[in-house]
């Protein structure tokens, strides 16, 4: 099977970022960028599916600026085997990412299409979703395990209480949690056949959407700080401040 | 106007975070409506009708919405939706499988985890595991919204008088099926309605030792959490970890034991009113956020406040 696999360029997970001072958005020039976390997670299990002989190929595909180019040859490194950019400088909704990546998939027509459970900047966790809808394909997210069984998926997933088990008829979409698998590190030799590896550009004109979007930002705060606290010396003088002074137990 | 609330259920009974909800819907419009889907729901529908401030309850009851796969959900409650001007949800697992299904069937962008409501069209939420808040505006014709239920004091589950009406359903598209699910067994309190929380890190050093916070736990009534770095070593099962990919909470009292306090878990707890941090490390992040921190071995530490209790 062909495998499609969404990467996202995002602030590195260990920037503590900050607010701009006209509000417009957070600090992101000469900040540290890098892979989303969880879409290093769906690169890996692409990789373990092809490395398993389930997968024939792995395409990641990106929305965004020219730069997310860096990305999409981390996940090359990583052991996918070609990279389309969809290029727009406009800043682009979830709505608008799963419409690009509807229009990838009719091109490439894959059978799985991975994604993170959400990206760590926006944290709206909503691209998957919207592509299994758009897609009119069957959804298993926060997936902790996938098993490919003949025509059928096999997820388990990460809820509220424990785990549920669904099993999805494909083509379907995965969203990956945290405990899905361990991501590898790319190796010298890998990111060096990465360069070679084949990167398409394309455009939201030549796939046929709209960037467009129903919601924009008016402003972006920092949010309140908490007030510095004290330090106490005994148990004794913890729960007499707990009792006493914050009265909440 | 007027809004429809996804009730959250769960073998028979209304989920807290759906009051949480309807309170958001109530600060957008006076006119709000809870859809109950699932199998067999005639007793969470019954308890929907008694909560305040809603004036309707639809019920769906069809096996395909037993286990709220999101497939069969989002079919039912996209085609609900377009007679309304706001759709909300909680940002449960259940909301954040479902909600974004919808939205796109809606052809509308979603605003994922709202904690204010500032107009009908205008709302915050967090971004960046919390280092911002963004205010965001939508023109959407229905907004399609999902609720922290921490962003929201609960409204009260009794003194509504709404009506309750049976819709039809369109069944099963046929994409998904529901296996089984295990789920984790706990007499103690829900950790994201608990008024106290008491959470393990990686300073716990095994899973045996996060008894030591149990015991804690049962002598506060407190719910039970764990950071990343416990969740990931097998310390503690995933569904109680607490942070910016796990659960978020707000409780009363929040007590860090042998947590680092990353930007990641501070995203699950900062805005608990009072936050207790017990470290060796005094240098520690968390204690940049701890309204009362206590240096020590928590070996030590611990069993001395559960005595002192």
């Amino acid at each position: 099977m062909k495998i499609l696999v969404a990467v996202k360029r995002v602030v590195d997970f260990n920037v503590k970022v900050r607010v701009k001072a006209d509000h417009s958005g957070v600090e992101l020039a000469s900040v540290k960028m890098a892979l989303n976390p969880f879409c290093e997670i769906a690169v890996e299990e692409a990789v373990r599916l092809k490395e398993q002989g389930i997968a024939t190929e792995v395409v990641v595909v990106s929305v965004g600026s020219n730069a997310a180019q860096e990305q999409l040859r981390t996940a090359l490194a990583l052991g996918a085997d070609r990279a389309i950019l969809v290029e727009t400088a406009d800043e682009v909704s979830s709505l608008v990412v799963a419409k690009a990546l509807k229009a990838v998939a009719d091109k490439e027509q894959p059978q799985l299409v991975i994604l993170g459970k959400q990206a760590i900047d926006s944290d709206n966790n909503q691209t998957g979703q919207m592509l299994a809808a758009l897609a009119g394909y069957a959804q298993g997210t926060f997936a902790s395990k996938v098993e490919v069984a003949g025509d059928r998926l096999k997820v388990t997933r990460e809820i509220d209480g424990g785990l549920q088990r669904i099993e999805l008829s494909l083509p379907a979409v995965v969203t990956t949690d945290l405990r899905l698998n361990e991501p590898r590190y790319a190796s010298l030799p890998n990111i060096m056949k990465a360069k070679k590896k084949p990167l398409e550009v394309l455009t939201p004109q030549a796939l046929g959407f709209s960037t467009q979007s129903t919601v924009k930002t008016l402003k972006v705060e920092a949010p309140a700080t908490r007030s510095a606290g004290i330090k106490v010396k005994t148990v004794a003088e913890l729960v007499e401040k707990l009792k006493n002074e914050a009265k909440v137990i | 106007m007027a809004a429809l609330v996804i009730a959250e259920h769960n073998n028979g009974a209304l989920g807290a975070a759906t009051l949480n909800t309807v309170a958001a819907a109530l600060q957008i419009t006076d006119q709000v409506a809870v859809l109950v889907a699932g199998r067999n729901v005639g007793a969470v529908a019954e308890s929907a009708t008694r909560i305040a401030g809603v004036s309707k309850v639809l019920v769906a009851d069809d096996a395909a919405y037993a286990h709220l796969l999101a497939e069969n959900l989002a079919a039912l409650v996209a085609a609900l939706g377009r007679d309304f001007s706001h759709v909300l949800a909680p940002a449960t697992s259940h909301g954040k499988n479902y909600l974004p299904r919808v939205a796109a069937l809606l052809d509308v962008d979603q605003i994922s985890e709202i904690i204010e409501v500032i107009d009908t069209d205008t709302f915050k939420r967090p971004i960046y595991a919390g280092n911002a808040i963004a205010t965001v505006q939508s023109s959407a014709a229905v907004k399609v919204i999902s609720v922290r239920a921490t962003g929201f004091d609960p409204v009260a589950a009794d003194g509504g008088t709404a009506t309750l009406e049976v819709i039809s359903t369109a069944g099963d598209v046929g994409l998904s099926v529901f296996v089984d699910e295990q789920l984790s067994k706990s007499d103690r309190p829900e950790l994201t309605a608990a008024k106290i929380v008491v959470s393990g890190g990686r300073g716990m050093q095994s899973s045996d030792n996060f008894g030591l916070l149990y015991e804690l736990g049962d002598k506060l009534g407190a719910a039970v959490g764990a950071s990343r770095a416990a969740v990931d070593a097998g310390y503690a099962p995933n569904d109680m970890q607490v942070g910016q990919t796990g659960k978020i909470v707000a409780p009363q009292l929040y007590i860090a034991v042998g947590i680092s306090g990353a930007i990641q878990h501070l995203a699950g707890m900062k805005d608990s009113k009072v936050i207790v941090a017990i470290n060796k490390d005094e240098e520690a992040p968390i204690f940049q956020v701890a309204d009362y921190g206590l240096v020590g071995d928590l070996f030590d530490l611990v069993p001395q406040l559960q005595a002192a209790l």
